[in-house]
């Protein structure tokens, strides 16, 4: 295996409202930033990740190209996932030898839709999306199932959304949103501070590998491990308590032993069912950036995980930490990745 | 300088996007069209319902067995949407639910219909993992997932209206007594053997089993010995909750029981004075109707000691 770090990791001041800027106008300033800190302005690599359905046109992603001066013709690809998975891309292309660098990026403007109604358009066509059903009220049958299940209280839901928006108001790229109060429902059992804010944003990565790696940044966040998994589509024939997909993707990519996990938890449960699913103990820092419940922006939230995990890394607080990325409903697909500021191969 | 400008912008195909579902989703839809719901049983015997095309555990294919499975099933899972957006089955507080008919090994996800609630409101305390639910099929079906327009709880509880009509006459003694509320003067009767005053008389004394003769008229004050806070409505009562109570009419030996009112229900004690509220003089007739209530009087209250008797 090549070894692979993560160099570079800008974001946008994320936005809990629309702007009045369009998606390119949103992903440009994070490219520029990263362009300007790596020093680089063309990549081995480029591999994007987006949702069409966000902005209601196909091929939306087409049109984000354009802000990377991709003339003359770049080596590209894209996914219609997370932006955590065109790193996953990106990875095995640079595993492959072909090139030394990838530029990595996501964004969605869930603000201009809406994202329920959207994200039911992910379901099977035949049994789940002529019934209306949405990704809260779905998310909510897992909280429901984890609280009985582990014997949790609502108030446990509560203190993952207290302390997230707390570390969120620390972040200057999170929405800063107030401590959670009330007790009505979203979709019970999930107050609103229990759902992920519908959030407009961008974030990108750059990988190099080797050598390239130590000459465009002092501490690299080397990848000593990183897999998904995914579980069956149908929420019936899956035990919604746990995360079976998120548990071998944290042993595989050697979850153990990391100080700092970033988790895309869209939802306070979810958190619980993926420190359970890693094994992360209480000494482990949990989502330090604030998490998705402070900042979501769709498609960049995974990847996002991963920059702030590999930031802890860059700036030294931590030498081993974990960024995670979930995809479709009820943590359907689970991607973890694993760095350090040691090379796996030494 | 961020864009003013905004365009509604709406995504659709017209008419619907046309797709092929295949022998396996093609039999449950056709089933659930003639109001049957069936799984499919992989090569490992479990049943999965919907039908899949593969065993989710394996990916390998399932067999061409369907069984027929439910109706009933059991709620695994379930979440409660207090606001329903635009897409959903309903437009008024519903649940969602996963849902394992009676011999399927998996659930399948629907909404289960509870009745009426006002927007907002919490989860029904019937709503809960476990509860036994059946479909409810719409008369019209096409071979849709809707062709099941909801699930319902199943049937644990029936209401039986009950009422039957009486022609009743309150004997010698209430006649008496009766024919004194509708002047306005409360009768009881004095005990030869105790010395009692029974009120309202019954012509004897439960307590000697000696017949009453003797006339006393007592005044409309007393005082409360014992109440019951009531929480079910009541069309004599004001308001809920409301008090009923037994008062000892001074000068009587036996409490009745009335409403106690014009004061709030956690005011009311043991000892408290109180006095008749008769309805308006024009109102009377011969019936306790006449007076509506005891209310509270500026009296100190009556030591526990002198009442303790009359519980």
């Amino acid at each position: 295996m090549r070894d692979v770090a993560v160099v570079a990791f800008a974001q946008s001041h994320h936005s809990g409202e629309d702007q009045g800027i369009a998606e390119t106008e949103m992903v440009l300033p994070v490219i520029t930033e990263i362009k300007e800190r790596t020093g680089l302005s063309r990549f081995g690599f480029t591999c994007s990740g987006s949702c069409d359905y966000l902005q209601g046109a196909p091929f939306a992603f087409v049109s984000a190209l354009d802000t990377l001066g991709a003339w003359p013709p770049i080596s590209e690809s894209h996914v219609e996932m997370d932006g955590a998975w065109a790193l996953y891309e990106a990875w095995v292309k640079l595993q492959t030898g072909q090139t030394d660098t990838a530029l990595v990026y996501g964004f969605g403007k869930s603000s201009q839709g809406d994202l329920r109604a959207i994200m039911g358009k992910q379901l099977d066509p035949y049994t789940l999306a002529p019934l209306g059903v949405d990704q809260v009220s779905m998310a909510a049958m897992q909280a429901r199932a984890y609280l009985e299940k582990a014997g949790a209280k609502e108030d446990d839901l509560r203190a993952v959304a207290a302390r997230s928006r707390a570390s969120g108001r620390e972040n200057p790229f999170a929405l800063h949103l107030p401590d959670p109060e009330g007790d009505d429902y979203d979709v019970a059992p999930l107050h609103p501070y229990d759902v992920a804010p519908v959030t407009d944003g961008a974030a990108a990565i750059v990988l190099a590998a080797g050598d390239k790696a130590r000459e465009l940044c002092e501490r690299p966040a080397w990848i000593t491990g990183i897999d998904h998994r995914t579980e069956p589509h149908a929420l019936g024939v899956r035990d919604l308590t746990r995360s079976e997909a998120a548990r071998i993707a944290g042993e595989k990519a050697g979850a153990a032993g990391v100080e700092v996990a970033e988790l895309h938890a869209q939802f306070s449960h979810e958190e619980l069912i993926l420190r359970e699913a890693l094994g992360l103990g209480d000494g482990v820092t949990v989502n330090p950036s604030g998490g998705a419940l402070s900042a979501n922006p769709v498609m960049a939230a995974g990847l996002i995980r991963i920059g702030e995990a590999a930031a802890r890394v860059h700036d030294g607080t931590a030498s081993r930490t974990l960024g995670h990325a979930a995809s479709g409903p009820c943590l359907q697909q689970n991607l973890v990745c694993v760095m350090s500021g040691e090379k796996k191969n030494g | 300088m961020p864009s003013e400008t905004t365009v509604n912008h709406v995504v659709e195909f017209p008419g619907g996007y046309t797709r092929s579902v295949g022998p396996v989703i093609g039999r449950f839809l056709s089933e659930l069209r003639d109001g049957r719901l069936v799984g499919v049983r992989t090569a490992a015997g479990r049943v999965l319902v919907p039908p899949a095309e593969y065993d989710p555990e394996t990916g390998e294919d399932v067999t061409g067995e369907f069984v027929e499975v439910g109706p009933a099933g059991t709620v695994t899972t379930w979440s409660w949407v207090p606001n329903p957006a635009a897409e959903h089955p309903f437009d008024r507080p519903f649940a969602w639910a996963l849902i394992r008919p009676d011999g399927a090994d998996t659930a399948l996800l629907h909404a289960l219909d509870l009745g009426v609630f006002e927007a907002g409101a919490k989860p029904p305390k019937v709503l809960k993992t476990g509860m036994r639910v059946r479909p409810k099929y719409r008369a019209e079906r096409t071979g849709t997932i809707g062709d099941i327009e909801c699930f319902l709880p199943e049937v644990t509880m029936i209401n039986s209206p009950g009422s039957l009509g009486y022609r009743l006459k309150g004997g010698r003694a209430l006649d008496r007594f009766l024919e004194g509320i509708a002047e306005g003067r409360i009768i009881g009767q004095r005990c030869p053997v105790c010395e009692k005053v029974i009120v309202p008389m019954k012509g004897f004394c439960t307590r000697d089993g000696v017949p009453t003769t003797e006339e006393v008229e007592l005044p409309d004050t007393g005082t409360v010995t014992t109440f019951a806070v009531n929480n079910i409505p009541d069309p004599r009562a004001p308001e809920v909750p409301f008090v009923s109570g037994y008062v000892l009419l001074d000068g009587a030996g036996l409490t009745m029981l009335t409403l106690i009112a014009g004061v709030p229900a956690d005011q009311v004690r043991m000892g408290m004075r109180v006095k008749a509220a008769w309805r308006p003089r024009e109102e009377w007739d011969r019936s306790m109707a006449n007076i509506r209530w005891f209310e509270p009087i500026d009296e100190p209250d009556v030591p526990f000691e002198e009442i303790k008797d009359f519980m």
